[in-house]
Parts: C-alpha cells; structure tokens; sequence
C-alpha cells in the first residue's frame, strides 16, 4: 500500500487507520466481530474490500470445481463399478494401471503435461484463461460461449484426476466386498437376475461410503484448485490466494481461509443429511426391532 | 417318489499347487414331503452340496462332476439354464438372517423383485401375493411390515422373511443352510416348526444342513452324514442315531451331550489319545491347591447393571436393564452355570465379576471380600490373579501377533515379574501339557491352530496365574461337537484335579447340565431361578425354565 516515497508520518498513519497497532486481541476480535458481517478489510495490494473481490472471483472457482468433481463422480463410479465386477481382464487392468498414475502424479506435472499435448503440440485446446465470459449480473460464466467451454476442459480434467481414481479405487473394493456379501448370495440363489444384483442390490449399497468421501473431497477439490489454476491462470480464488500470498495479503488470505473453512462444514453438514435420506438404518434409530 | 436325485456329484477347488475336494462322489435322494438331514462338522462339504445343487461355489471351485436330476429334469446340464431354476423351483435359506437380506432395501421391494423375476404376475399381483406370503410364515400386520426395512426385524422375524424369500416363486425343493444356528432356542423351535410345517402343506423336498444333532433328531425324516467331502453315512434317522453302522458316525453320535441325564466323560471313540486317559497335569506341582472349605467363593448381592443409551442425557427412563438386581452364590470347588438367550445379561454378568464391567448397583464379593468397591490397582490386582477368563470366540481372543509361549507368559509375569526365564518357560511347558498340547506349540502363532487348539490355549493362559475361579463364557459355542467334547473332558478333569471353581455360562442346555453342579436360568436381565442341575431339569420351578426345556432340541426324541 505504501511507495517507496512514502514519509515515516503517513506510514505510521496508515499503520493507525489499518489498526495494526492495536494489540492483538483487539485486533483479533475486531477480525471476528467484521467476519461474521462479510467484511473482510481491504487488500493491501489491490486496495479493493476483500468481499468484493472473493465475490468477483468465485464463479470461476466454482464452475472449475464442479465440473470437476462431475467428472470425478460420474468416471469415477463407472469405471469403479466396470473394475470391480469384471476383475479382470485387460481393461480393468489398464485403468488401474492409469489409476495408480493419477495418485502419484502431481496436479501441476499433469497440468503442464497436458497443456505441452493439447495446447502446444495438438492446439486444439487453449493453454490458460477462462475464454469469453458472459456477465449474468451477478454471476459469470463461461459455459455460454464455445471459448469458454473449450477453456474448462484441461484445468477440470486435471483437476478432476486425483479424485477420480481414488473413487475408482473406492468403488472397486465396495463392489468387490459387496459382491461377496450374503445378501447377495441370498439374492443369486433367488434367481435374481445378475444385472440387478449388480447395479441395484451391490452398487446402491456400494455408493454409500462414496458419497462421504466425494463429499469430503469436494472441499479438496477446492483446496486443491489452487494449483489447477496457477498452472493454467484460472482466473479464481485460488489463484488469488496464491498472489496474496507473494504479497503477504493477509485480509485476502484470512477471508480465503473462512471461506475454505465454511465450505468444509457446508459439505459434511450436506452429506449427513444426504446419509439419513439413502441409508434407511440410519433414518429409523430409535425406533428398535419389534416383532 | 424321489424327487431330488443328486449322483456322483464332486466339487473342486483349483489351487495353485493341488487340487482340493469339498465334496467327492455324493449320491442323494430326496423325496417330496420329506426332510433330509445333512450332518457333518465344519469343513464337512455339508453347505459345499448344498450350494452346489443350484450351482452357486465360490470362485475358484466349481462343480466338477455328476448330476443334479430335479423331477425329470437334469438341472446341471449347462450354467445358463441353472440360473433358471434358482427361486424357482429351488429355494434356498441361508445361516444368518442378520446378513441375508439386503438392507437398504424394503422387505417388500426384495420380495416383489423376486416374485416377478420368475412369475408373470404385475405389481399389484406380487404385492398381494408376498403380503400372504408373509402372514403364512407367521408375521403379523403383515400390510404394514412389508414396508419395513430387515433392520426393523428381529432375528427369527428375519429368519421367516428370508423363509418367505425363499417360498416366494413356489419351489419344490428347499435347501436350509443351518437356518436356525444363528437363534435362540425358543426361536430356533418355531422356525424349525414353520419348515415342518411348510414341508407337509407344500409337499416340499427339502434338505436341512446342520451340525446340530438335537435338531436332526426332531425335524429330519433321513440323515446324510458327511464327513471331508465324503458321505460317511444315509439312512433313516432314528436308524442312523441309535445304531450308527460307520466309527465317524458313532463318534459324532457320542460327542453329543445327552440332554436326558448326566455323564461322568464324553466318550471320544475316535483320535489315538484314547489310551491316555491319566492325564497328568504337571502344573499340580506349582499349584498351591488350597483344599476345598465349604464356604462360598463368590456372592452377589443385588446386583444391576443399565447401559445407558444417551450419555449427555441422564434421564434413566432410556436406560436398558441388562442385569436387574441379582444375587446368587457360587461355593468353592463347585461349576455353577448360567444359562439364559441372548440378551439375557449372562455376559455381562460374567463381565461385572472379572471387573470388566462397573455395576451400576449391588455387590460381588469374592473370597468374602466385596471386589466392585476396590480402588487400590494393587488390592484389585490381587483379584485379577485369582479370577481368570475363558472367552467364546478362540479367533479373535488370542492375539494373533504373538506366540503362543508370549501370550502364555504374559499373565505369568504381570503378576510375578522375578521368575526367572528357565523357570518361566518350564512352566509354559507345564502349562501347554496340562492341556494337552505338545511343546513345540510354544513358539508357533495362534492362527497356525485349529479352534479346539486355541481354545486349549485360551485354557492355559486362563491356568497360569493360578486361579480359585474360571469364569467360562460359552467356551465351546464355536466348537464342532467332538472338539466340544474333548474340551469339557479337559475342563472336569482340570476341574478335579486343581479344586477348582467354574462360573460355567451357556446358552445350550445339555452341555450346561453336564459341566454344572448347580445352574442359573436368567431372562431378560432377571434371574429366574437356581437349584441342582439334576432338580432344575427333572423338576422345574419356574415357567421360563420348563419353557426352555420343552424348546431345546433332544437327541433322545428319537427313541419316541
């Protein structure tokens, strides 16, 4: 906020009307009491309310995570449920094969290796940005414009490929326990054909773990967006984040933070009401055995 | 007319170095209207023929040879057209209605999706039909249970829905994989009276595997008796139990605790060890053995124990009364036994002694000392060492991380830290011999026994610090017969020769009145009555107990 020209007076002025000359208590419950109205402070380095700023930035977040996280799930599930029934062969190999890349590897060495393939080798895809945006007022977006859908295919992908083949993973071992279940059993001796013993009786009760954790990798997802979007300049809040972080941009960092921290709780408190509405030995406690 | 006619049949499993048989060259017959048994211990092939009638082993086994001829078909002729038959015209009921049933789903859904798998009936139709289904296998308000999820049921409602399950597209063959072992008795009798009763309205076939001999005594018409793949054994059942022609078939026969008088010993006709009836314990030596006073080792006193269901909330209205104001007494040298169905509080009685357990009220005094109010770790410790544990499950009360030598020797020198190592492995040796295992078991790992052998080793570490009571909770229930024989003989002759005191707790009836001097009958947390094994079973007091008498499955009904 301050110049090289800046006088010794106006810094200790600024330093007053900032309060970071209170001691810390006062300045840690004035932090709170602001928090919890939405203000944030100003950025010392954009010099904008920090509100106004997440505000700006969080569609971009948002869409880029939940494309991911649907590509997560949707790929995920399937090829969790295609491994775990068909144990092997040379598909179910292969992907775990790939699989087992996608948990080692790196977000930002497969970012850069896809923008290396589809950006600079093939160019059919961009490399960075977020294509042509279309202003709805209060949100933008770039699933309008063909640039800009064309835009979220790397960053999503890549981001979506560590939680997928956990979820692969997942999946498999729920199915395959599943699969050796007496229940299941019980249901084969009954003639049950094998396609509803797979997909209704085994995958519905295989999704139930799944969902905690695609719930709880949802705020990963976030977090881990970050990276994603320094690697292809996601226009985000996680790229924000990590600029206010070059520039020790406490207000902004702080506010990322809360944000961070509230979505964490959104996503469980969802996913517990979620449990209760599929897992029905949940919903009727109390109300014991009888007869 | 036979109707179930199963020859040569052999199943195989393809492992990596050999090939193992789980079943070799059975040949059954079944008729309609009739109930076979199917008897053997575990790892029998009892349940391997069973599923493999309707073709449904595990991977890697597979049917490897023979034929399933069903009426006039030959129902394995290929893989697809079993597929057919399954439900269909073969119902199968499985051991644990706990598992059997899919739980996220209605009882309703899982029956609707059965019946229009193999009938043409509409929506309507099977709903109509599965809500009769379930009134006919006993369950009232069926219209509203049928929306009911199986964790609404209890274990035998469960029990008769997977029966309902099974019924649903009208078989004609009915398999039941030990339907009844995971119940209580009183259960257990009205499930077995359902299938008896079903077999006659439905002209059924049906075959009823099972290792309890009680129960083939009073349901099968013929027995099968399978011994490691082998049919040892086929004929009528009264033929089969009273004049077994086969050595296995008469071990099997004698192991089984009589339920009609007292034993000295169970006759073990098979294993080579016969000849060493002088077991001689060498831990007599070590043993300071107290002669018997007639006094009473163990007193409770009025005692209670409620879990409660809320820990935040203190309203005790919640709270559940697994042991509701108690008292009895053990004497020294005596086997006291407790017997009751889940949920009696019979375990947590056994917990409360050992100090496993807090009482919410009431006393226990041991040696005239109240143990419960002991606050010292010192003074409790002194306890600790007289009162040993022997638990149900062999599996899982053994750490399978140590060797048998350290699990042994961990009692020992907690409650004496300056033995010395000689010392101390001649004693673990003392210790494996006095119940009969060898001493090269010492430096093995649990999992490398069998149960009766780790249930010896639960035995011996339970011996090593000398106890005045053992405190069994149900030690053989995870037992074949013939290893439940050998261990109560290895729990008398102990008995007898160190003096000493047995807390004895079992839901079955007849090994309790074997092993007990006198027994207990609890329910629901209460305590019915105690008196003399010999008075409790010819002259009943209380109603519960002559109830459980009438309901435990005898052997000796065939003599009838």
């Amino acid at each position: 906020m301050v110049g090289e020209e800046t006088s010794d007076e106006e810094r200790a002025e600024l330093r007053e009307t900032l309060g970071l000359m209170d001691p810390i208590h006062v300045q840690f419950s004035r932090f709170i009491i602001n928090a919890s109205k939405g203000e944030f402070g100003i950025s010392y380095q954009l010099r904008r309310p920090v509100s106004e700023l997440i505000v700006e930035r969080l569609p971009a977040t948002i869409e880029l995570v939940v494309i991911s996280a649907l590509i997560a799930l949707v790929t995920g599930t399937l090829l969790g449920v295609y491994t775990g029934i068909n144990r092997k062969g040379f598909l179910s190999d292969f992907v775990l094969a790939i699989s087992l890349l996608g948990v080692s590897l790196p977000t930002f060495v497969i970012g850069i290796l896809f923008i290396y393939l589809f950006a600079v080798i093939l160019g059919i895809l961009p490399s960075f940005g977020r294509g042509e945006v279309v202003d709805l007022g209060f949100w933008t977006t770039g699933f309008l414009t063909a640039s800009g859908l064309k835009a979220i295919i790397l960053p999503s992908v890549t981001l979506s490929l560590f939680q997928m083949t956990y979820i692969i993973r997942l999946v498999r071992a729920e199915m395959m326990e599943i699969l050796q279940t007496d229940y299941i059993k019980f249901a084969r001796a009954r003639g049950i054909s094998e396609n509803s013993i797979k997909y209704k009786h085994a995958l519905k009760n295989g999704l139930i773990p799944v969902i905690t954790i695609a719930g709880i990798n949802i705020g990963t997802l976030i977090a881990f967006s970050i990276i994603t979007e320094t690697v292809f300049q996601w226009p985000g809040m996680g790229f924000l984040f990590i600029q206010a972080v070059q520039f020790v941009d406490i207000p902004i960092m702080s506010a990322y933070l809360v944000f961070i921290a509230f979505v964490f709780v959104m996503i469980n408190f969802i996913v517990d009401i979620l449990y209760y509405l599929i897992d029905p030995r949940i919903r009727v406690k109390g109300d014991t055995a009888s007869g | 007319m036979t109707f179930l006619k199963i020859n040569n049949l052999s199943v195989d499993y393809q492992m990596r170095k050999e090939t193992v048989y789980a079943a070799k060259n059975v040949n059954i017959e079944v008729n309609k209207g009739e109930i076979l048994g199917l008897v053997g211990e575990s790892g029998s092939g009892k349940s391997t023929v069973g599923n493999a009638i309707i073709n449904l082993i595990d991977e890697p086994g597979k049917v490897s040879s023979g034929s399933v001829i069903l009426g006039d078909l030959n129902i394995h002729e290929n893989s697809e057209s079993i597929v057919k038959y399954r439900g269909n015209k073969i119902g199968l009921i499985f051991q644990d209605p706990q598992t059997s049933l899919n739980p996220i789903l209605t009882v309703g859904e899982q029956l609707i999706e059965t019946i229009q798998t193999h009938l043409k009936l509409s929506k309507e139709e099977a709903k109509n039909k599965s809500i009769n289904l379930l009134k006919e296998v006993g369950i009232k308000d069926a219209e509203v249970r049928f929306d009911n999820y199986p964790h609404q049921f209890s274990g035998g409602m469960r029990q008769r829905v997977v029966i309902s399950l099974a019924l649903c597209c009208e078989p004609e063959l009915l398999i039941a994989d030990e339907p009844t072992t995971a119940l209580d008795v009183s259960i257990q009798s009205q499930i077995l009276d359902l299938i008896k009763k079903l077999t006659k309205e439905r002209n059924l076939a049906v075959i009823l595997i099972t290792h309890d001999m009680g129960v083939i005594a009073e349901t099968a018409d013929r027995v099968a008796v399978m011994k490691s793949g082998n049919l040892v054994e086929i004929g009528e059942t009264k033929k089969i139990l009273t004049n077994p022609q086969e050595n296995y078939t008469k071990s099997l026969v004698s192991s089984v605790p009589p339920t009609n008088k007292k034993i000295s010993r169970f006759v073990i006709v098979e294993k080579e060890n016969s000849d060493k009836k002088e077991n001689n314990i060498k831990i007599l030596n070590r043993w300071t053995k107290k002669g018997i006073i007639d006094q009473d080792l163990v007193q409770i006193k009025n005692l209670s124990k409620s879990f409660d269901d809320n820990f935040f909330t203190e309203s005790s209205k919640n709270s559940v009364m697994a042991v509701n104001d108690v008292s009895f007494k053990i004497k020294e040298g005596e086997s006291f036994g407790l017997v009751g169905e889940s949920g009696s509080g019979k375990s947590t009685i056994a917990k409360m002694i050992v100090n496993l357990f807090k009482p919410t009220s009431g006393d226990i005094l041991f040696d005239n000392v109240c143990i419960t109010k002991i606050k010292k770790r010192s003074e409790l410790m002194k306890f600790r060492k007289q009162i040993q544990m022997i638990f149900q499950d062999p599996y899982s009360s053994l750490n399978g991380r140590l060797k048998v030598k350290d699990i042994i020797a961990e009692p020992i020198t907690l409650h004496n830290p300056s033995i010395s190592t000689l010392d101390l492995n001649n004693y673990i040796y003392d210790l494996l011999e006095s119940v009969e295992l060898t001493q090269k078991s010492a430096d093995r790992y649990p999992h490398e026994f069998s149960g009766g052998q780790r249930q010896r080793i639960s035995i011996a570490r339970a011996l090593a610090t000398q106890p005045r009571l053992l405190v069994c909770d149900e030690p053989t229930s995870a037992l074949d017969v013939s290893i439940q024989a050998q261990i109560l003989n290895l729990l008398k002759d102990l008995q007898e020769q160190l003096n000493l005191t047995i807390l004895f707790i079992s839901h079955d009836l007849p090994v309790v009145r074997q092993m007990c001097d006198r027994i207990g009958v609890l329910k629901d947390g209460k305590l019915c009555e105690v008196s003399n094994t010999e008075d409790l079973f010819l002259k009943p007091d209380h109603e519960y107990t002559r109830e459980l008498l009438r309901l435990m499955p005898k052997i000796e009904s065939i003599y009838n």
